[in-house]
Formats: C-alpha cells, structure tokens, sequence
C-alpha cells in the first residue's frame, strides 16, 4: 500500500513487519525517530518485541548480540558518535557469525560536532566484518532492510547487515512508500532459524578465545563468506523483484553508461541528485551517467570493472575522508583498475557534502565540467576558501 | 564458510596441556604431609587432589611445573624434580 511516510517512520514500519522478537537502542540523531516510533508500536501491542532500554549505544549492541546468539531475531539502530561508541562489540558481532540488523543514519563524526549527513561514521566501520548496504531514497531503505534480513540470515551467509541510509536527508525526508503487507513479508522472509544458538539442553561458547593455531582460518572465513555475499545478493534481489515488483541489483546500479563518455560513482541519497543532474545534460547531449554503489561491503570489483571498463573519465564522490590519504571510496575504485587491461584514461576524486554541506545540482555539474580537464585528486567541491588560515596568531 | 567459531563445554579438560610443563615437575614425598591443602589452594591449573595425610599428588596431563605448590608447602613435603627425559 502506497503511504506518505517520513523516512524514519517507513524504517520503523519495515521492522515491526520483519517481526524482530528484541529490539535494543539508545537514541541519537538522526537516528531517534525510528528507534521512538519503534517503542511506540512495541508499547502499544501492535509488536511482540522486549524493546530493551538501555545506557550507551555499546550496552544496545551488546543486548542485541545475545539475542541473536540466543537464536532471536533482533534490531538495532544508531549512527554517528554512537556507531563508534558501538564498534566494539560490532566486530564481536560479525566475528561471531550473528546477523544483526542495524540502520545507521549516516552522520559526520566530531569533532567539530555536527549532527548532519555525510559517510564518515559508516565509511570509518567498513573493515568491521558487516555487510554495508547504502540506500538511495526511502523506498530503497524500507526495501533494503527486508534484503537485508534474507540475507544475513542465510544458514551459509551469518552475517550482521548495516543498512545505511542518509542522516535527515532519508531519515527526516517525507516520501511516497511502497509498503509490503504483513502477508507479502511473512512469504518472503522466513522465520530465524539458526543452525547454531545458546541452548542450555546443549552447551556452547560462541566467541572463545583462539590461540594463534585458529585465528587466521576464523577471519579468512569471514573474508571469504562476505565474498560469497557478492553472489547471493542479487538473487535475493531478483527474488524480492518477483515478489515485490521493485528491481535492485543489490550490488551496483548503472544509470545512463550505455554509450557514457563521463560518469560519476557514487553512494546514498546524492545518487537522485546526480540522476537529475545526469537527464537534464543528456536532454542537452551531453554522455553523462552514474554508478551507483549500493553494497560498499562486500565490494562488487568485478561488477564495477565491468560496468566501467569502457568509460572514457570516472569521478569518484566520497562524502568521508581517510585522514592523510586518498578518498577511500576512490582508492578501492582506483584499486579495481590496477593492473587491468581496460581502463579508463581518467579516475578523479572528489570529495563533497562533508558534515550536511549541501550537494545542489550545482555541484554536481561542477564535477562534471571538471572532469573534462586532467585527472583531479581528492579535490573539494563547494570549500569556502575564506575560512581557511595559516596560522592562527 | 565457517571457521573455528564453536566450543563445546569440556574443552579445557579435553585438551592437555601437561606438555606445556617447564622442565620440573612436582614430587609428593608424602612423609610429612599434614593434609592442610595450601598445595591444592595454590595450583593455578587446580590439578592437585587428594584427601587426608599423605594422599596428595598432581595430574601430569594439566600440571605446567611453576613450582607453587612445593613453595608453599609448609612441612617441605613437596620438591621439584626434573623432569623425566629432559
């Protein structure tokens, strides 16, 4: 049924219908919307759920972690401050093979403090084991989370799965949505069941401590499991278009790269900006085209080299910065080409839209005027030079 | 894939550790033994049993030979010897 929603509101109506048996958080923003409305519908009945109140982002990972351990569905939700103060025990969580769902509303991170969009804090946890879907619009978040728990609970996957979706943007933004029936979910998504769980008829340790004899093969797993992810993502995908109607690929979107001489890579709400962008200069005959990257974990090399290996000149957006070092979504990027045969004659970086600064159709074209002259390197786009000073005496 | 991920209980017994042992190992001479069970207290792989005077000995398969036990016995009822082929 077709509603008006508000982002955070869509998201906490996904969950509710994934029938999560506990659900765990501590509000943040831009977070706090869906974890409120969450205790709202747990509190009026309309959801058999424990919603566990708790003192720190680092005690609601830690519920959730024993919940799915116990062989329960759960959910979780935060971003920012509270992902990092989380980070630790999402690494347990990843490593003990527990698929939490979580939603990150995509925050900068302190300091300075700032409560609004960019991709630092999910971009910052991308080596934590996760699978790290990033949403577009709210459809695609409502629609992600449902993937999402197919897909982590697959009995050969385990894994936790981060659906990220812009902080306000996606989160505060009012939308027209899509919404599956309790029917439509429950044929889709079938109950948790875990091959393994803390059971007292049978004893076990999940977590134990491993001497240097074990380590290694418990993290190759991981690595190779998130790899498998890369081939059952798009047939959860293609099975949640036969039920649902709506088509992902799961991994990557190309928009426009038929015949496309510039084309921008991207993740999050900026894709429908660049979209916009990307038909007005078509109108105008200008090859332009995204590629939108929708799993940043497990990374789709192989997809992306495909999808790019033709393309004259290729921007990078990043919305997070490793400090010191190239854009990080640009360096994995660049990192695909290496080597290849097929490349293209240009990769330039650029970073925008850092802690809310907005990305205007603007900006976009910007990218795109400067990707017709040499190859940029972590280039800012909309600095405000004036601001900037040598010293501070 | 999966790797190591479970334990099942019992995996500290089930592995012995008793090659670990340094190269001494305690022995009980059980002579002077006064059955206070500071030995048994002090074991850090409490693998020390025995009830009554002159009735305590260790478990070769667990015991790593600190030595603790035969320092703190009072009645110097336990000595470290080296162990046997090394």
């Amino acid at each position: 049924m077709k509603e008006l929603l508000e982002g955070s509101m869509a998201v906490a109506e996904i969950v509710k219908l994934c029938k999560p048996g506990v659900i765990s958080a501590y509000p943040i923003t831009p977070q706090t919307h869906i974890v409120e409305e969450l205790a709202q519908i747990v509190a009026d009945g309309e959801l058999n759920a424990q919603f566990v109140n708790v003192e720190s982002e680092h005690s609601a990972a830690s519920v959730v972690l024993g919940a799915v351990a116990a062989g329960v569905r759960a959910y979780t939700a935060t971003s920012s401050q509270g992902l990092f103060y989380m980070a630790e025990v999402l690494y347990n969580i990843a490593g003990m093979r527990l698929p939490v769902i979580m939603t990150t509303a995509a925050r900068a991170i302190s300091a300075p403090i700032n409560i609004w969009n960019d991709h630092q804090d999910v971009v910052s946890l991308r080596d934590s084991g996760w699978i790290q879907l990033h949403a577009e619009d709210i459809q695609e978040a409502v629609d992600l989370h449902l993937i999402a728990y197919k897909l982590g609970e697959d009995r050969s996957i385990m894994l936790p799965v981060m659906v990220c979706m812009d902080g306000f943007i996606l989160t505060h933004g009012v939308e027209t949505v899509n919404m599956p029936t309790q029917e439509e979910v429950d044929k889709f998504l079938p109950t948790y069941n875990p091959p393994y769980k803390l059971d007292v008829t049978n004893p076990m340790t999940l977590g134990p401590l491993v001497d240097p004899e074990y380590y290694m093969e418990a993290r190759f797993a991981l690595n190779e499991t998130l790899k498998e992810a890369l081939v059952l993502i798009p047939k959860i995908n293609a099975d949640f278009a036969k039920a649902f109607g709506r088509n992902y690929n799961g991994l990557i979107e190309g928009y426009q790269l038929k015949d496309a001489e510039r084309v921008i890579v991207a993740m999050g709400s900026v894709c429908g900006t660049i979209k916009e962008v990307v038909d007005e200069l078509r109108k105008k005959g200008k090859k332009v085209g995204l590629l939108k990257i929708t799993s940043l974990r497990p990374f789709p090399a192989a997809h992306i080299y495909e999808a790019l290996k033709n393309i004259p000149k290729v921007a990078v957006i990043d919305r997070a910065l490793s400090l010191g070092s190239f854009a990080p979504l640009s360096a994995e990027i660049k990192a695909v080409f290496f080597g290849k045969l097929k490349q293209p004659k240009a990769i330039s970086s650029f970073v925008v839209g850092l802690g809310g600064r907005d990305i205007t159709k603007d900006s976009i074209k910007e990218i795109f005027r400067l990707m017709t002259g040499k190859e940029k390197q972590g280039e800012f786009i909309d600095l405000k030079p004036e601001l900037l000073k040598e010293s501070y005496e | 894939m999966f790797g190591p991920l479970i334990c099942k209980p019992g995996a500290s017994r089930n592995n012995k550790t008793g090659p670990w042992r340094t190269e001494s190992r305690p022995k009980f001479l059980k002579k002077n033994c006064i059955a206070c069970n500071m030995c048994l207290i002090v074991c850090p792989e409490a693998c020390i049993s025995g009830v009554g005077k002159n009735n305590y000995d260790f478990d070769p398969d667990y015991c790593k030979g600190c030595g603790n036990c035969a320092a703190i016995c009072p009645k110097q009822d336990i000595e470290m010897v080296k162990e046997e082929g090394a």
